[in-house]
């Protein structure tokens, strides 16, 4: 699946976006996959209250499933208006 | 109900006169519009807006549609920008439609609460003392719960 970063998740991991090959059940199970990754990786998830998640482009929570996800966002809490 | 999402300024007059017009039977039209704010003791140099392309537009419909399900609103626009802008630019604009003023106040409100903190757009500061991310304000959350 792809998996975008935004701000400075983007900043801290390095890259705007990556493809990923997971068997992970959830986004909290990809965020484990990821920290155990590089170290630049657990930085950027460090804190995930300060993070907010999104599936195939909706809003969503840390637990919500990736069963059948293509894409999965990661960014800072949103600063529009 | 229109929801725009660009790069290039908007001119607010026109907007805001093509939104009103031809409605006789809107009686209230509210505006509200965004601009980028100078930093006290710290002149900007620019604020640079990020966006999740693929997101945004769809996030901003969900947002005007709920606006529009809501309060009794005969119209809703919303624009909202991205990229490099510098202090004294329009970030964003909202209008809405409605029969008497109470539901186009009160659905400008409600759009400005939800796009502060739903749609997917990250600010960053440019100063001569460095650059900063806009960190989100727990006021904006809260702003929410009246809703």
């Amino acid at each position: 699946m792809d998996v975008l970063y935004f701000a400075w998740v983007r900043e801290r991991v390095g890259l705007p976006r990556e493809e990923v090959t997971t068997s992970a059940r959830t986004v909290a199970d990809l965020v484990e996959e990821l920290k155990a990754r590089e170290e630049r990786y657990a930085v950027a998830f460090s804190d995930l209250s300060a993070l907010r998640v999104a599936v195939d482009q909706k809003l969503t929570d840390f637990d919500a499933s990736l069963d059948g996800a293509r894409e999965v966002a990661f960014f800072p809490p949103m600063t529009g208006g | 109900m229109r929801v725009v999402v660009q790069q290039p300024p908007f001119d607010l007059g026109q907007e805001a006169a093509a939104f009103a017009a031809g409605r006789s039977d809107m009686g209230a039209i509210v505006t509200f519009t965004g601009v980028v704010r100078d930093l006290p003791g710290d002149p900007m140099e620019a604020m640079e807006i990020e966006h999740y392309p693929g997101m945004t537009q769809a996030a901003l419909t969900e947002i005007a549609q709920q606006a529009m399900a809501r309060f009794s609103l005969g119209d809703a626009l919303v624009i909202h920008r991205y990229g490099r802008l510098v202090p004294g630019e329009m970030i964003m604009m909202v209008a809405t439609a409605a029969r008497h003023r109470k539901d186009a106040f009160e659905a400008a409100e409600f759009l400005m609460d939800y796009l502060k903190s739903r749609a997917p757009f990250w600010k960053r500061e440019i100063s001569a003392n460095g650059e900063q991310w806009v960190a989100a304000r727990s006021e904006d959350e809260a702003a929410l719960n009246r809703w």
